[in-house]
């Protein structure tokens, strides 16, 4: 198998373009996915390539972007409904919570629905506080969907790949400022697919877990580095998917490490941090030697100024610090 | 339009009194605490709902909000299992998980009833995607209340069937009253049809939506126009009889004025009509009555002694 550096611009691409080539009912609809090619050039060439039939120039009208793509997936197509960024996904939570997410149950089983939605998440860019949102946690409340949280091209484009396949709803979130990170990715194995709703242990280490995804990966890497440098050897798991929720791997961990430092970067009340301590309590308590740690945004809407702004989001010093609260 | 035959006509009216009989048996049901939740009664609207399904071609589909049980019997689906649904029973069409306002049946391209008000009318753009997509001639009747067209996903969706020049006939069953408010009184333009102007689409009839021919003929005309030339809005006038849905106090309405719409009754209309045209269907009519009375019988013997949903059911269907 060979393997290229790509980035997860490049590996998302290259996921939709491979199912569109395998799968004629699979095709792309949303806000400038066409003409424009992509606000964050990923759909690039797409509509040269496979015409306006395959890849469908939207309004900007959130509710009918995702609500007819629930209509055609139950009619047998497959839809990559791409909602430019997940801030305006709450304009289409109806249709993503009360139709995407229930018409398989409530008809029990008559319909299936084989959306991905592809969505961008995360703060950082003086965006102010309606369009820096890491809000993905939300829409992992609820069954029916899956939500998964790619942090590699890697990932991204075995997870895509997936999500595009599987027969049930996804919320694809990819994060804005990392769209040009690197990694090495199979290039000639169109069937290169990873499975759904599994973690994956980004870095070994034994004396604490931090678990985590995708812009909290850097955070995390850092601080482990940081930390290394004073001998205490962090593992960084990577949850991939917020629904399916792996955590075998964290109360395996925990076993080893008897600390956990979950890092992410949505806001603090509610959020992936209390699921996960609330569940290594449940199947790990004994083995805790600290308090489950969070490190989190603060629970603040994101302003404009840059210093404030960074003042309000995690970073690995804070990583680093609530790790050392725990060992 | 060819005038239908008595076979056909005969067809039409055992499916309206099956309706009315059902939801009168559903409202002793519900009174009884044999029927949950939300019940909201098709009583009076039948013309609309026969008038609709029965101008369906054999490709088309039809989608409609919660007041469903009547599309639903319309379409076929056997009243035995729509009542055991009703009962929130396993051998409901939905297996009990969806209830009154959830009922479905992919076999005969009903793709549901849904309780958010508005909330379907984006699927059904989706499904007429689907026949544009693959060039079928499919077309989809969306219906929905009056009260469905001031939510936002009625201007996404009748936009998005323009520039996509989707195959739906957009049908308004305008009772009168989304809930208890008056469409003069949630609409800036009451006549409903006229927004089609507004979205570049085809400004359909407003018809009499107690006359199950005329219902029959312009949904007809509408899916002929949807097939070829693609999205149209048209408005059925009909009224519902019973309140919004059970408990309704109906204070936004008077006693006469339900009265005044209650001796139109589109069954009572369509009987005279059979009568008129047949010497001698009198009998024919009576004989529908009492089979229905017996099918009414056998559905709620059928609910009531089948199994209620249990724990594999409760967790089964989450996901595919």
């Amino acid at each position: 198998m060979t393997e290229k550096s790509i980035t997860i611009r490049e590996a998302l691409s290259s996921a939709l373009r491979e199912e569109m080539q395998r799968d004629e009912r699979v095709f792309i609809m949303g806000e400038e996915v066409g003409v424009w090619g992509g606000t964050y050039a990923v759909t690039r060439g797409f509509l040269d390539e496979f015409g306006a039939r395959r890849v469908r120039d939207t309004p900007i009208s959130e509710m009918v972007i995702a609500g007819s793509a629930v209509g055609a997936a139950m009619a047998g197509l497959r839809p990559i409904a791409e909602i430019m960024t997940i801030n305006f996904a709450f304009v289409a939570m109806d249709a993503i919570i009360n139709h995407m997410a229930k018409v398989h149950y409530m008809f029990n089983g008559q319909f299936t629905c084989p959306v991905v939605i592809r969505t961008t998440t995360g703060g950082g860019k003086q965006l102010g506080a309606t369009h820096s949102h890491a809000p993905e946690v939300i829409f992992a409340h609820f069954p029916g969907l899956y939500v998964a949280v790619p942090g590699t091209a890697y990932d991204a484009k075995g997870m895509l790949k997936a999500a595009i396949r599987d027969d049930n709803p996804v919320l694809f979130v990819e994060h804005s400022t990392m769209l040009q990170r690197r990694s090495a990715v199979p290039v000639d194995d169109a069937d290169f697919v990873l499975p759904v709703g599994k973690s994956d242990i980004k870095r070994p280490g034994k004396d604490v877990t931090i678990v985590t995804y995708q812009k909290g990966l850097e955070w995390s890497g850092q601080a482990a580095d940081l930390l290394a440098q004073e001998g205490i050897e962090a593992e960084i798991i990577d949850l991939r998917w917020l629904r399916p929720l792996d955590l075998e791997p964290v109360f395996e961990s925990v076993r080893k490490t008897n600390r956990v430092v979950v890092v992410e970067e949505s806001l603090p009340h509610f959020n992936v941090g209390a699921e996960v301590a609330a569940q290594v309590m449940d199947q790990a308590f004994d083995y805790l030697d600290a308090p489950v740690k969070r490190v989190s945004a603060m629970d603040v809407p994101l302003p404009y100024a840059s210093n404030i702004e960074m003042m309000a989001l995690p970073d690995a010093q804070k990583v680093v610090k609530a790790v050392k609260e725990v060992l | 339009m060819a005038a239908p035959g008595k076979e056909t006509l005969l067809e039409w009216y055992r499916t309206m009194v099956l309706i009315r009989r059902f939801e009168e048996r559903c409202a002793e049901l519900y009174q009884q605490g044999k029927i949950g939740g939300f019940l909201h009664l098709y009583i009076g609207q039948e013309a609309t709902g026969v008038g609709i399904v029965s101008a369906l071609r054999k490709n088309d589909h039809v989608i409609t909000a919660y007041r469903d049980h009547g599309i639903a019997l319309a379409v076929g689906m056997d009243p035995k299992h729509v009542m055991a649904e009703m009962l929130g029973k396993r051998t409901g069409t939905s297996g009990g998980k969806g209830g009154s306002m959830h009922l479905a049946d992919r076999s005969r391209n009903f793709w549901g009833g849904y309780g958010i008000v508005g909330g379907h009318l984006p699927l059904a753009a989706g499904i007429a995607l689907k026949a544009r997509y693959l060039e079928q001639d499919e077309v989809v009747v969306c219906m929905m209340g009056d009260g469905a067209t001031n939510i936002g996903y009625f201007h996404e969706s009748l936009n998005l069937s323009a520039i996509w020049d989707l195959p739906v006939v957009w049908l308004v069953e305008n009772n009168g009253y989304g809930m208890g408010t008056a469409v003069d009184r949630a609409s800036g333009q009451p006549e409903i049809v006229k927004r089609a102007i507004g979205y570049g689409i085809k400004e359909g009839p407003r018809i009499d939506g107690m006359d199950t021919l005329a219902v029959h003929d312009a949904v007809s005309e509408a899916i002929a126009h949807a097939s070829k030339h693609g999205p149209i809005l048209m408005e059925s006038l009909t009224y519902r009889f019973e309140g919004h849905s059970m408990g309704d106090p109906e204070r936004y309405r008077t006693k006469d004025e339900v009265a005044r719409y209650t001796e139109g009754d589109p069954i009572g209309r369509l009987r005279g009509y059979i009568i008129d045209q047949y010497k001698g269907a009198a009998k024919n009519l009576e004989a529908i009555e009492q089979e229905v009375v017996k099918t009414i019988a056998e559905a709620v013997e059928f609910a009531e002694d089948s199994p209620v949903p249990t724990y594999d059911d409760l967790v089964s269907h989450v996901y595919a």
